[in-house]
């Protein structure tokens, strides 16, 4: 691989780094501006005013804000990530076994969403204009346009209280046998998966018609080539960047948007642990989950960027 | 015809009919379903636990912050896993008596200021060693710590001195009490090995099932205790889970699909949809719980006892309660008792009535509009019942302002700070306990600022006072006196709204808390 290529990828991940340390600054920011204190929550009904006071100097809330931003940057970049306020746990232990179930959900849901996208966009350019395609776009588009809660209720009720067949709610354990816990996502795959398609769909089939109309294109179909080897071997892979990309968009939304999902099919992944300790002003936490998210997000979005790079042909062999 | 109902009955206990046929046939008897169904569970009583299977529980109130530390229990998953696990020194029977667990007698000295629990022979901890009168002097002490941070500090902070000898703990008090038994049956009191001090959140105790899975959040599970010492009584299913299901729709179809066989806190507004489901039964009863509106005595305009009076009288409990709790409630009379709790004494029902209420307003001499502030976290529909107040008020001339305030921070910026607001308490185990709490000069959560020396000596004086004829006058004294010149309004009392589904038997209904006290998963068995 040449330099030209490194350097570009060089520049991404630089960018990312900087876009992260400004993230962190953000949501440190945030969590400053939540009204009442961590102190205040933990104490709650029961707080007097010296318990608050010897409760704020036990937990350092009296330093400057730009001293304490510093304390908890140095702590994550040596992987401590503090201890949460409300339960005395390490936050990093407790986060992993949440990111893992997370991360097994979106994967399953991202093996099932992306081919069966790219699939549904391709044939979609195949019978362009036609029933197909119409009947495809729309279906899709329905999908999305639902809110997501209402596509996970609207899946409890049919598939969990009318016929049964998957469990309505989605708590998986460690050591639980794979088939029951494949079963046990089955439903909050299936909703996130809905959730995703259509963008990718949409997409996918945009970038190819885009090259559909370029001259190479024009060639191959007259030198014989049946509609899906046009496709396949001369549209799509010069169409892949914008796919790329928004595939990787749609990953890390399988990541980082699944609040709503999880609380819906209570599956103890990153969202629910998010919001319980949101709801506790339980700060190291929310700053932990949410520089994790960012970070998902960004690394995925440098992931996409890169292999962009690597899939132009133009970058890839300079003058 | 009755004898052909039990007749009827005893067959779907011994499972030769189903559930459904037999309410099928009690119907073309003419017995209305809600008898039917008493009847058939106290054939399925009668017939006798059966032992095995798993039995699960889907409920709100379960956070990945739950520790099973028992003095950091606050919220219901927590609670009610701790009734699983855990062994009380004294627990209050459904009827409402006192039922002796670890303590096998409780006694006191004349004066109500000594008192002294026997401990039972042969209890058996979860880890193989044996219950003593150590461990339980242990526990209370680590409760009566201040860095427990105990929920039971409270009242804990009331006992004196703490001696355990041979098979007794004696208990010196530092005032007389004579309803320590009932404040020993507080949840958080689960006797551990040395008292927990030495690891408090160790999940070890003497109750029915020993703690196998432990994740915040997410599920608890329990398996029989072998050797629990009355295992006729109680764990009756092979193992116990609780699931947190916070998400109120996702708990009812996981009840419905069958994932779990009890859920908490039915929503009243869909208690109608589920009743339908083939299978699920409602069980819904009266608790301490109240929904209130609180104003504060001693700030103006509310330090006007007409002022007060006119608003209570400008209140429609019964619209109230039939449209927020649909029915699933009852009636509040302006002092924070009902017949929950022992020593109830009845008295007559305040009524909507915008006269007298027009009355006792002109006679305040405030003029302008009052400034109620609510929210959706005071109580479940506490906006509707806002709402609702303002027009039954308008009714009798009385402007309300309503102010909706975020339900974050409501609990430290709102209530218990400012004059007239919504609000909820969950009631106490005895009387003694919910006036010392919220009516006494003293007390931090005086939420109506309810100031009377002669209120307070009366308090102390009940709880001193051994003959029960005398101390329940005392009490009527003190609810009259709240009741006329507090200032609570207390439109309505709420039910705990639990359900069951199918082959769930031993349901007992407990006036205390939700799930049967607790107990519904230690105390109930699945029909073969």
């Amino acid at each position: 691989m040449s330099s030209p290529i490194l350097k570009l990828i060089a520049q991404r991940i630089a960018l990312g780094i900087i876009l992260l340390l400004a993230i962190s600054v953000l949501i440190f920011a945030g969590t400053q501006i939540l009204p009442g204190d961590v102190a205040q929550a933990i104490l709650g009904q029961s707080a007097t005013p010296e318990s608050l006071a010897n409760l704020r100097e036990q937990l350092g809330l009296n330093d400057p804000a730009y001293i304490r931003y510093f304390h908890w940057l140095g702590g994550v970049l040596t992987g401590d990530l503090g201890t949460a306020m409300s339960s005395g746990q390490d936050i990093a232990t407790s986060i992993k076994g949440r990111l893992w179930n997370t991360l097994f959900l979106a994967f399953w849901a991202a093996i099932v969403a992306v081919p069966l996208a790219i699939a549904l966009g391709l044939t979609a350019v195949r019978y362009r204009n036609g029933w197909v395609d119409k009947l495809i776009s729309g279906l899709a588009l329905a999908s999305t346009s639902f809110p997501e809660f209402f596509i996970g209720y609207l899946l409890v009720y049919f598939f969990a209280v009318k016929w049964q067949i998957f469990p309505a709610i989605s708590t998986v354990y460690e050591g639980m046998p794979f088939g029951e816990r494949m079963q046990a996502i089955a439903l909050p795959a299936t909703a996130l998966t809905l959730v995703v398609l259509a963008h990718m769909m949409r997409m996918t089939r945009a970038a190819i018609l885009n090259v559909m109309q370029s001259a190479y294109v024009e060639t191959a179909e007259l030198k014989g080539l049946s509609a899906f080897s046009v496709i396949r071997k001369h549209a799509f892979p010069n169409a892949i960047a914008p796919i790329i990309n928004v595939v990787m968009l749609n990953l890390a939304y399988l990541i980082v948007g699944v609040v709503v999902v999880e609380v819906i099919f209570v599956y103890p992944g990153m969202g629910q642990y998010l919001v319980d300790h949101v709801t506790k002003r339980d700060v190291p936490v929310v700053q932990a989950v949410g520089l994790i998210f960012a970070a998902v997000y960004i690394s995925l979005n440098i992931i996409a960027d890169i292999a962009a790079i690597v899939a132009n042909p133009r970058l890839r062999h300079p003058k | 015809m009755s004898n052909e109902l039990e007749f009827l009955s005893r067959r779907v206990a011994s499972g030769k009919l189903s559930r459904r046929d037999f309410l099928g046939r009690a119907a073309a008897l003419g017995i209305a379903a809600p008898f039917a169904n008493a009847l058939l569970s106290s054939a399925a009583r009668a017939a006798g636990p059966v032992k095995g299977g798993t039995l699960k529980a889907g409920l709100v109130g379960g956070e990945s912050t739950n520790s099973l530390d028992p003095a950091l229990m606050m919220t219901q998953v927590p609670f009610a896993f701790g009734k699983c696990w855990g062994e009380m020194i004294v627990e209050l029977s459904p009827e409402g008596k006192l039922e002796n667990r670890i303590a096998e007698d409780i006694g006191s000295s004349k004066d109500a200021k000594v008192w002294t629990l026997k401990i039972r022979d042969g209890v058996e901890f979860h880890n193989g060693k044996t219950v003593t009168a150590e461990d339980v002097a242990a526990t209370l002490e680590r409760h009566s710590d201040e860095k427990s941070k105990s929920g039971a500090l409270g009242y804990m902070k009331g006992i004196d001195t703490i001696k355990a000898s041979g098979k007794e703990v004696v208990l010196t008090l530092k005032e007389a009490n004579a309803d320590l038994p009932y404040l020993l049956s507080d949840y958080h009191l689960i006797v551990q090995p040395n008292g927990g001090k030495d690891k408090p959140d160790a999940g070890i105790s003497a109750g029915p099932y020993v703690v196998k899975t432990n994740e915040p959040g997410v599920r608890h599970g329990g398996e029989r205790f072998a050797n629990y010492w009355q295992g006729d009584k109680m764990g009756h299913a092979d193992q116990i889970e609780v699931i947190v299901i916070n998400d109120a729709t996702a708990r009812t179809a996981a009840l419905q699909g069958g994932q779990v066989n009890m859920i908490n806190r039915v929503e009243p507004k869909i208690v109608d949809l589920i009743k339908r489901v083939p299978g699920v039964t409602i069980r819904n009863h009266a608790g301490p719980g109240h929904y209130v509106f609180i104003m504060h005595c001693n700030t103006a305009p509310f330090d006007n006892n007409d002022l007060r009076m006119a608003l209570k009288l400008a209140i429609d409990r019964e619209e109230m309660l039939n449209k927020v709790l649909r029915g699933y409630g009852s009636l509040g009379n302006d002092f924070p008792i009902n017949a929950s709790y022992p020593l109830f004494t009845e008295i007559e029902q305040r009524k909507y009535d915008p006269d007298k209420a027009k009355f006792h307003y002109k006679k305040s001499g405030h003029d302008g509009t009052v400034l109620l502030r609510t929210s959706d976290v005071a109580f479940p529909g506490a906006v509707d019942a806002s709402q609702l107040f303002q027009q039954s008020a308008a009714k009798a001339g009385i402007k309300i302002e309503l102010k909706r305030e975020p339900g974050d921070g409501y609990w430290n910026e709102v209530w218990n700070k400012q004059p007239f607001c919504a609000s909820y308490w969950g009631g106490r185990s005895t009387q003694d306990q919910m006036y010392s709490t919220a009516y006494l000069s003293t007390a931090d959560w005086n939420d109506t600022r309810f100031k009377r020396p002669d209120f307070d000596k009366l308090v102390l004086a009940a709880r001193a006072e051994l003959d029960e004829a005398k101390r329940k006058q005392m009490y009527h004294d003190m609810a009259v006196m709240v009741r006329d010149e507090g200032g609570l309004i207390l439109p309505m009392f709420n039910q705990f709204i639990d359900a069951t589904g199918a082959k769930v038997e031993g349901w007992v209904d407990d006036p205390h808390q939700e799930l049967m006290n607790g107990y519904a998963l230690a105390k109930c068995w699945l029909q073969a």
